[in-house]
């Protein structure tokens, strides 16, 4: 069987709605994992949840910017075939971000901030990582957080703290980011204030 | 095999969801901030809740239960009107009960009794921009949010204090949000201002006509705009609800006859409903017959 035209959502309508509640209350209380719609399948390193961001979220209006190991003809061809939506070398201009891996991310200052006037136009990145618990605890604050939460994402940058320090400063301009894996989401807005856990 | 067409899920298409959706996850992300989102015709004029309506029905899902409120309400015009459309283009059952549901859809109140963690206020805004009518320019406002320039804000609720010895706004009192963007909270009553403020639930707004939406996160800060010397107060109410002798909430003016009599009764009629089932009654209200 073809995977461009297989792998799709298989009820596209309400499986869209149940993966954008998830990466809706993601966002709006960061730090806290939320199911996707698992219905899409994987296409090689175009993990399930990035395809069902995918498919979720973008169209035509859409830019998306592939990480490296996902600029294939499959992947290409399965984006074109079921969204529609543009792809973009230059992560400036990038609506969504969709990475593999940490190793594949830029630093986060590379892609689309929004402008003072537009904050609402900045890139999201999507990434893939191996878990979203069990690495170093971090501490989340800010808008959704009841005073505080913990939470301990594997893969993510090394100097993932400094940059998103350097991020929070932008507000209201940045990126925002989405962790996924085991058919889960995990929200963190450029709001969030994030420190080193103990 | 039926002849009738039939529309999408919840009305709108799949691409102008997504659409809406983005812009949703935008606002979300920068609190307070208006995102601008290319509004659809409804099949309701602008007016009737256009923005409100395609915030819900970008969210809802088929496991939803919604509440409609106007002005309080469950059994006005517009709050049937809308609690019927998604019945019908969504199938999704409603209630009256603000507890059982999980979208509330309000024009202009918030509910009394405080909402929990996983429900969603959707507003209908009829005007977004809280400096529309310092400064009728877009360009120019969107520059003053850019910079932060709220001066003019406070200008204006100082003028309130020259003229009337105090803040004269009495609904769509401006907020912060989150210490950065001032936020139209639509025209809800000032009452209702505390209510916003670490709510446990998510805010959403959607103006139809002025093509905006933006949202308040649960847990976030929603701060009145005020003085020192004239610090922000809600409205006060001398007398408890005619009907079931509620306290610290918001009331509705009745007229009773053309002799100027008149009762206070609550504006949130769910509220009022469960409090008198519950035995409570008001100066004019009667005893609920035993079941």
């Amino acid at each position: 069987m073809d995977s461009t035209f297989e792998g799709g959502f298989a009820n596209p309508v309400f499986d869209a709605q149940t993966s954008f509640r998830a990466i809706m209350d993601a966002l709006a209380n960061p730090g806290t994992p939320h199911k996707l719609a698992e219905t899409a399948l994987a296409q090689g390193p175009l993990k399930v949840e990035l395809a069902s961001t995918l498919l979720t979220l973008s169209d035509a209006d859409t830019h998306i910017w592939l990480s490296e190991t996902l600029r294939t003809e499959p992947i290409e061809a399965f984006i074109a075939f079921h969204t529609g939506a543009p792809l973009t070398r230059d992560p400036g201009r990038a609506t969504f971000a969709i990475v593999a891996s940490v190793d594949e991310l830029p630093r986060f200052d590379e892609f689309n901030l929004g402008t003072q006037e537009y904050p609402d136009r900045s890139t999201t990145i999507v990434l893939a990582v191996p878990a979203l618990s069990g690495g170093a605890d971090i501490v989340l604050r800010g808008p959704g957080v009841n005073d505080h939460w913990h939470c301990s994402p594997i893969g993510l940058p090394e100097d993932f703290l400094t940059q998103w320090v350097e991020n929070r400063e932008l507000f209201p301009r940045g990126i925002d980011l989405l962790l996924v894996a085991d058919g889960h989401v995990i929200g963190l807005p450029r709001s969030t204030r994030i420190s080193e856990g103990h | 095999m039926t002849t009738t067409a039939q529309y999408n899920f919840a009305y709108l298409d799949e691409q102008t969801k997504r659409m809406i959706r983005r812009a949703i996850l935008k606002a979300i992300a920068i609190p307070g901030y208006q995102v601008p989102f290319s509004s659809r015709e409804m099949p309701m004029p602008y007016g009737w809740g256009t923005g409100g309506v395609q915030v819900t029905a970008s969210i809802i899902g088929p496991n939803d239960v919604l509440k409609v409120i106007d002005q309080g309400a469950d059994d006005t015009t517009n709050a049937v009107s809308i609690r019927a459309f998604f019945a019908k283009v969504a199938r999704v059952a409603t209630t009256t009960h603000t507890s059982d549901a999980t979208i509330i859809q309000t024009r202009h109140r918030i509910p009394e009794k405080p909402l929990g963690q996983g429900q969603i206020l959707v507003y209908q805004v009829p005007i977004p921009e809280p400096l529309r009518f310092l400064e009728p320019r877009e360009t120019e406002t969107r520059k003053m949010h850019a910079l932060e320039e709220y001066g003019l804000m406070h200008v204006k609720l100082y003028e309130d204090i020259a003229r009337h010895g105090r803040i004269a706004t009495t609904y769509a009192y401006p907020v912060k949000v989150e210490g950065r963007y001032v936020m139209d909270p639509s025209p809800t009553p000032k009452f209702d201002n505390p209510k916003m403020h670490m709510s446990a639930a998510l805010q959403l707004f959607g103006a139809g006509r002025e093509h905006r939406i933006y949202a308040v996160p649960p847990y976030t800060e929603v701060v009145s705009l005020d003085f020192e010397d004239h610090p922000f107060t809600i409205q006060h109410f001398e007398d408890p609800c005619a009907l079931c002798g509620a306290e610290q909430v918001y009331l509705d003016e009745v007229i009773l006859d053309d002799r100027g009599g008149h009762m206070y009764v609550c504006s949130d009629t769910d509220n009022c409903e469960e409090r008198r089932a519950a035995g409570h009654v008001g100066t004019l209200g009667m005893q609920e017959a035993a079941e």
